[in-house]
């Protein structure tokens, strides 16, 4: 039974991170991922990361940026920490060996990007998630003596002691079948987002919410879960993202009549006002009869000079010629809003720490919450690196003053049993296949929980993902091996999807007001009076979610009104 | 929409069958990818077909297969190109099969940990920062960042190291995944230890010299990545900066091609060998390495003069160039050498993929003249 002080679930930025943290603390590492490190999906982050590290800006400015940028649903004292702690962090990671964009002086150089008032994104042409990643995933291969890695494994449940404590996991290797017990003093939930919620999704095929799911069903809360971004450059066909650097670089938006529309939607900001700002606006052309015939705006990176584009945003060039046949250095490439970022998750504190002991939680499966309503562009990965750092950290130093655990290996015994279940299940009548419950999940959450919602759509959301989730445990699979059987896992991860959508479908509901990315047509005003709070949710058994609230931290940014 | 037969190479280990192809009808739009066809197939029909895949949009570098015997990534190969591609190329057979060089766990899915990742992890894959750290960043030139993103755009799928003909002989060759992650710290002005990773590499006879230039590894690679320019720019930083003359004779051998060539116009075979181990002087010849590899070679010499691919004369003394034609050899030699910084083509600076800006280069270029 394998044993550490420090067990992280998740191998993307946060939980690299994290890992290489809690290793610099002396602890004893694991870091296990349901895939290889580096595909992660943080390697698809494209534009860059936010810090105030050029003379002149500041990080007040960053932290209002954000601020107003969250539609003031952010906690402040959580933004501060982000923002202040950002050019120490993009030193640290070019010393390690990041190969950031240098100006022609030699020094680091910036690219402008949405919602924010310098140009303060540090970047890698357009692979910055992936640069970082992999150098971290080099750090992480310098120090395999320190940090354990556990590659292809798949956490099942997370286990607690009598007192409720966080103990460690229950994982599988997905390349036997075996079921292991890892023991741990603090574990860390690193494991991203649930985009696969929706469909079409920016997101990579894992992103499933598989740790927001794990952590709600021992009862930790969730929170914004109703803030889902959209992305406002995304391909129509197959949501692929387009990164938002290319209108930070001067791409420019246009409406089927050749209107910038942007003019009328956030006269001074443009093209670069906030995500949700852009997005409404191109769906409202969209709904007004004013985009192309295939519900799209066109993105015109022309405007761009094409030395600077091929150096700068090669793998947009690229993506626009191999899945959408079209050259953006020489014609506009049409684009939608598309599901992107789930800005809530499971709730911590400014440590990283849910309300389980022992439980942290970082990056997109985490809301401390520093995106409030809306996340800024390039604030994604300065989140994962900060609060991946800081729960590496504090779970180290938890880890030292505590035992190590002993989880009962019954438990494995269970675990065994409901893995057979699923495998063993035979199709009745009626019963559909995995792969047609989740289209059906993708395709409602698109319609009803979009850019624009209501009540009555959310209602119809709502009853359409409780239908579902009593028919996935009737879903058949065809895999029964033990050899990399994603068949199963698709099971598992189809229940994790299904707690995710209902979370977010609650909480959109609660929410009567609009705020940063929760637009309903009902309440079409933002109302601090009754909503200036978070919405938490909370598992209730197999119930509809328990709903709560928690405060909105303020330290020096009173709400203001919001405009571009 | 159009129907394609999906031929996929099925493995279970667990079956104790031996790998087998299986054929499904799939209907797809021909821009859309293998990936989706391959998906379409697991959510409809069999979902046990195994296959690593995540983001769709090649910048995970999970899918890498082989795709009617050439490595690539499925989410990044249209049905059309695919189909119309390799022996059959009918316009509606797709075969797919793992990736090469490595041993397959189950159905396209390899083990990248014994092969890929152990090379890389061979390389020393972390840079070594250079001393004093500077408390801000390193302040080092535009051109180099650039220069080494062109490896960092690497994402390690592996399709370079699957259809690496070398590596097919030389198990043990570090490969061309490797090498682009090797450069990636060599061409990195912040790294401290340029000269010993490639003294390093150089001298390993599994290293870089280990390369024969098949070209396969650019061919395979979705990425723009071009591994063995990769490796030969190690060679020439090993070689032309740093010194470095291996043990393998790599170096040498290489500064023989171009002393021949310039000499002669032509490759002369047999004065390659000595120049190879003993430089130009004349006494070369007398190196004992030389003689042994000499007798070595002699039963396909003997072959190759049987067959008469070769005469006796023509392979003792050689062809040259009439002198016009040496001499415009000659010019391309004092150009290029002649220049302060050598030319080294780089995605990211030249674009070189882009023909418009190939063509608008060599306008230029001959502007002045025109």
């Amino acid at each position: 039974m394998p044993a550490h002080d420090v067990l992280i679930i998740g191998a993307g930025l946060a939980g690299q991170r994290a890992a290489l943290a809690a290793a610099q603390a002396g602890a004893s590492v694991a870091i296990m991922s349901k895939v290889h490190p580096v595909r992660s999906h943080s390697v698809a982050a494209a534009g860059g990361i936010n810090a105030a590290l050029n003379p002149g800006d500041s990080w007040e400015s960053h932290a209002y940026d954000t601020v107003k940028g969250s539609d003031y649903l952010g906690d402040q004292d959580a933004i501060e920490i982000m923002c202040r702690a950002a050019p120490e962090e993009i030193l640290h990671l070019e010393h390690m060996g990041v190969t950031f964009h240098r100006s022609d002086s030699g020094h680091l150089g910036t690219r402008a990007f949405g919602g924010a008032s310098a140009a303060r994104t540090y970047y890698v042409a357009d692979i910055t998630g992936q640069a970082i990643l992999h150098v971290l995933y080099e750090q992480l291969m310098k120090h395999h003596e320190t940090v354990d890695r556990y590659e292809e494994w798949f956490t099942t449940t997370l286990l607690q002691d009598d007192e409720g404590k966080c103990i460690g996991c229950i994982a599988r290797d997905i390349r036997s079948g075996e079921l292991e017990i890892f023991n741990a003093k603090s574990v860390i939930l690193a494991s991203g987002g649930a985009g696969q919620v929706f469909k079409p999704t920016t997101n990579a095929l894992i992103c499933t919410g598989d740790g927001i799911a794990q952590a709600y069903r021992i009862g930790a809360a969730l929170m914004d879960m109703e803030m889902i971004q959209y992305h406002p450059t995304t391909l129509a066909e197959n949501g692929f993202l387009i990164t938002e650097g290319a209108r930070g670089e001067g791409a420019h938006l246009y409406n089927a009549l050749g209107e910038r529309f942007m003019e009328r939607y956030a006269p001074n900001k443009l093209e670069l006002a906030s995500r949700d700002v852009v997005s409404r606006a191109e769906q409202t052309e969209i709904n007004e009869g004013r985009g192309f015939p295939d519900g799209t705006i066109a993105l015109d990176i022309t405007k761009v000079p094409r030395k600077r584009v091929l150096e700068a945003l090669r793998e947009i060039v690229n993506i626009g010629r191999d899945f959408a046949g079209v050259d953006i250095t020489r014609e506009p490439i049409h684009i939608k809003p598309g599901m992107h970022y789930i800005m809530g998750g499971v709730k911590t504190d400014i440590h990283g720490q849910t309300a389980i002991p022992g439980l942290y939680a970082a990056g997109e499966v985490a809301c401390v919450s520093v995106h409030g309503g809306n996340r800024l562009g390039a604030n994604s990965l300065l989140d994962t690196l900060i609060f991946g750092r800081r729960s590496g950290e504090h779970a180290a130093g938890r880890a030292r003053g505590t035992a190590m655990p002993k989880a009962p290996a019954s438990l494995l015994h269970d675990a065994h049993s409901e893995i057979g279940a699923i495998v063993k299940r035979e199709p009745s009548t009626g019963s559909r296949r995995i792969s047609e419950i989740k289209e059906e999940l993708g395709t409602t959450m698109n319609r009803y929980v979009a850019v624009y919602r209501d009540a009555e759509g959310l209602a119809t959301a709502h009853e359409i993902v409780r239908r579902l989730k009593e028919e996935a445990p009737r879903a058949t699979i065809d895999d029964k091996g033990t050899v990399f059987n994603q068949d199963v896992l698709a099971a598992i991860e189809l229940d994790y999807m299904l707690d995710c959508a209902e979370a977010i479908v609650v909480a959109a509901e609660e929410r009567k007001e609009s705020r940063g990315a929760q637009f309903r047509t009902d309440f079409p005003e933002r109302n601090d009076g009754d909503w200036l709070h978070h919405i938490t949710i909370s598992r209730n058994g197999t119930d509809v979610p328990r709903k709560g609230t928690a405060p909105v931290t303020i330290t020096q940014w009173e709400p203001q009104e919001r405009t571009y | 929409m159009a129907q394609y037969t999906l031929r996929l190479r099925r493995y279970d280990p667990q079956s104790r069958q031996a790998p087998y192809w299986e054929d499904f009808d799939v209907e797809l739009d021909p821009h859309r990818s293998v990936l989706e066809a391959i998906l379409k197939v697991k959510a409809e029909t069999d979902g046990s077909v195994g296959i690593r895949c995540s983001c769709r949009a090649a910048i995970c570098g999970s899918c890498g297969v082989k795709i009617n015997g050439r490595a690539g990534l499925a989410c990044h190969t249209h049905l059309d190109k695919a189909a119309g591609s390799g022996v059959r190329a009918d316009g509606r057979t797709i075969m797919v099969e793992p990736m090469g060089n490595m041993p397959v766990l189950k159905d396209l899915i390899v083990d990248m940990d014994a092969v890929h990742w152990k090379k890389i992890r061979r390389v020393t894959p972390w840079l070594i920062a250079r001393e004093p750290v500077p408390e801000r960043e390193y302040v080092v030139p535009h051109e180099n960042m650039v220069d080494v993103t062109q490896t960092m755009a690497c994402i390690q799928c592996g399709a370079c190291v699957s259809d690496c003909l070398s590596m097919e002989v030389d198990p043990l060759f570090v490969g061309p995944a490797a090498s682009a992650k090797a450069y990636r710290f060599v061409g990195d002005p912040r790294d401290a230890r340029h000269k010993e990773r490639l003294d390093d590499l150089a001298q390993d006879p599994h290293g870089i010299y280990d390369c024969t230039h098949c070209f396969n590894c650019i061919e395979a690679c979705p990425k723009g990545v071009a591994p063995m320019s990769q490796i030969m720019r190690l060679r020439r930083v090993a070689g032309s900066d740093h010194h470095i003359t291996d043990r393998n004779n790599g170096h040498r051998h290489e500064q023989a091609f171009n002393s021949l060539i310039r000499g002669y116009g032509l490759l002369h075979e047999a004065e390659l060998l000595p120049r190879s181990y003993g430089g130009d002087s004349w006494f070369g010849k007398f190196h004992p390495a030389a003689g042994a590899e000499l007798l070595d070679s002699l039963p396909s010499i003997v072959r190759a003069v049987a067959r008469g691919k070769v005469s006796p004369k023509g392979a003792l003394f050689g062809h040259r160039l009439g002198r016009a034609d040496l001499n415009q050899v000659q010019s391309i030699f004092d150009k290029v050498e002649g220049e302060e910084q050598r030319h080294e083509l780089n995605l990211y600076i030249t674009g070189y993929e882009d023909e418009d800006l190939v063509k608008a280069a060599s306008e230029e270029e001959r502007g002045p003249h025109a």
